[in-house]
């Protein structure tokens, strides 16, 4: 049993393909001429030595440092531009001498780990009820993605006559900011978990929470998990608008401060502190993915 | 021009602590259809991968003609793209014709625009297979092909790539645990077993091989010994 072909379509000839068509695509070993052999050309992905890896993921960061400490101290930049890095670590010793830094951090992680816990909460439920059922779609997606268009800032002056500038008005803040990108990247996430595994699961009799809690979240984690970075980060930035007004404590306030005295010192101080924190960030998550999926990391493609 | 397409000389490849290939020698020459068997596990994708370029050998030479194309087990489609334009991936505009006429020799004419997903698993592969042959490779790399198919289409496939093989006479290494398919098929079948190479025998029976034919039996028992498998199992069909 053959399939059918039509007759008038014969085979390419070799040389038209081989000589017009295919030098371009297996360009790397076919240019010594097709008599010989060659060693395959490597397309494999290579495995990397961690010092090789851990050096090059340094590297910037610590370029961008010694660019900063050489150009303040030969003078290149002025420091009412850009203070250098010894008037900035004094300004960070003069902060924790006092007590305050440590004060300011924990004010500002409080109020962060209560708006996340709550906003990223609500917007993981929201992302995987929305990615899941067809329904829940329906019901959350669209008043979701108008409430995505809504920068938050704009909501500071109602949620300040609501709740006062108390910490209810910071932390609601933060977690109406963090919900949204939770939401998102769960949605995406959920709706790219391989759907055949879905009706599999299905088959065997998981619904509902079961079917999410089993299948779906652990296979979106991935995306969860980027949610759950840009979360953190947009926190930050929730910090610096909620601690703006009625604060007199926290990171944002320090932001405040700085700007209002005009200290250069402290105004790098803080972005150096937003960068900490983010490479904390970076790597509490990073920690996490290991722990929570330990099956990335020994995928070949095979 | 040498005669031979694929030349391995002491291939030795080790993962961690497994060693799954203990200084392979092998020569396919150019318009031979090698047939590689073994059961899983034992290294039979990791020399293809070695011929691919995927992987590096620790020991010994590998060797193969430029142009190498491979068939996997799934169609690995991209699925963002039309069939000819995955067909033609990476080639430039002026190959689409030469796309078509693979398509159509696969018998796929007609379906040059329909998506990858609407695909039933056959045609899919049948598009994996015409994204191959379009490149006129010089060694064909197949594994397992026909293994996520059902029986009907497997025949199908089986047929449609022994006639393509036929007609571009390229050399051909196919990964396989269907010891049917291997008699089917090849000019020439190996089993890898603990590294090495525990048989590697011409077939030397005429084409179109008839499966109840007794020489092809003695063939399928002694390569299912090879395996593992005893002669009186049920998988020899013998009717005492």
């Amino acid at each position: 049993m053959t399939l059918e072909r039509p007759p008038a379509a014969p085979a390419p000839a070799p040389e038209e393909v081989a000589t017009t068509d295919v030098p371009a695509a297996s360009a790397p070993d076919a240019e010594a001429g097709d008599g010989e052999l060659r060693v395959p050309a490597r397309i494999g992905t290579r495995r990397r030595r961690p010092a090789v890896s851990l050096a090059v993921r340094t590297g910037v960061p610590v370029l961008l440092v010694a660019a900063w400490w050489y150009g303040t101290a030969s003078g290149g930049i002025p420091p009412d531009v850009l203070t250098g890095p010894g008037a900035v670590l004094g300004a960070l010793r003069e902060l924790a001498e006092t007590g305050q830094l440590t004060d300011y951090l924990l004010a500002s992680g409080r109020r962060a780990a209560l708006g996340v816990l709550a906003g990223a909460g609500a917007g993981l439920l929201l992302g995987v009820a929305a990615g899941l059922s067809a329904l829940g779609e329906e019901l959350i997606d669209p008043t979701m993605q108008m409430k995505r268009a809504v920068p938050f800032l704009a909501l500071v002056p109602l949620f300040i006559s609501w709740f006062g500038v108390g910490e209810t008005f910071k932390i609601v803040l933060i977690a109406v900011a963090t919900a949204a990108p939770m939401y998102a990247y769960t949605y995406l996430g959920v709706r790219g978990v391989d759907r055949k595994v879905v009706e599999a699961a299905r088959g065997f009799g998981l619904r509902g929470a079961r079917l999410a809690l089993a299948v779906i979240v652990p296979s979106a984690l991935p995306s969860i998990l980027m949610a759950l970075r840009i979360s953190l980060s947009v926190s930050l930035t929730g910090l610096i608008a909620a601690e703006q007004i009625g604060a007199s404590e926290g990171i944002g306030y320090l932001v405040t401060l700085a700007q209002q005295y005009y200290r250069n010192d402290y105004m790098v101080l803080c972005i150096l502190i937003y960068a900490l924190i983010g490479l904390v960030i970076d790597l509490v998550i990073r920690g996490v993915e290991r722990l929570a999926m330990p099956w990335r990391g020994q995928v070949a493609a095979r | 021009m040498s005669d031979v397409a694929v030349r391995l000389a002491g291939v030795r490849k080790s993962f961690g602590p497994k060693t799954v290939l203990a200084g392979i020698d092998l020569e396919v020459r150019r318009g031979e259809f090698f047939a590689l068997l073994g059961p899983s596990g034992t290294g039979k994708t990791t020399l293809l991968r070695l011929l691919a370029g995927l992987e590096v050998p620790d020991a010994g030479t590998v060797l193969a003609a430029p142009r190498r194309t491979t068939v996997y087990q799934e169609p690995r489609l991209v699925q963002a793209r039309r069939v000819l334009a995955n067909v033609t991936l990476g080639l430039p505009r002026s190959s689409r014709d030469a796309g078509r006429r693979a398509l159509a020799e696969v018998g796929l004419a007609g379906h040059e625009r329909a998506w990858p997903a609407t695909l039933s698993g056959g045609e899919a592969q049948r598009v994996a297979l015409a994204r191959a042959l379009v490149r006129d490779p010089q060694v064909l790399l197949l594994d397992e092909p026909f293994a996520a198919l059902d029986a009907l289409t497997r025949l199908q496939m089986q047929d449609l790539v022994a006639e393509l093989c036929a007609r571009h006479r390229p050399a051909v290494v196919l990964v396989t645990h269907d010891v049917d398919e291997a008699l089917r098929l090849a000019d020439r079948v190996a089993v890898l077993r603990g590294g090495t190479f525990a048989d590697d025998r011409e077939v030397g029976l005429p084409r179109p091989r008839d499966r109840d034919d007794p020489a092809l039996a003695d063939r399928r028992r002694a390569l299912l010994s090879h395996l593992g498998v005893e002669p009186a199992s049920a998988l020899t069909p013998d009717p005492h």
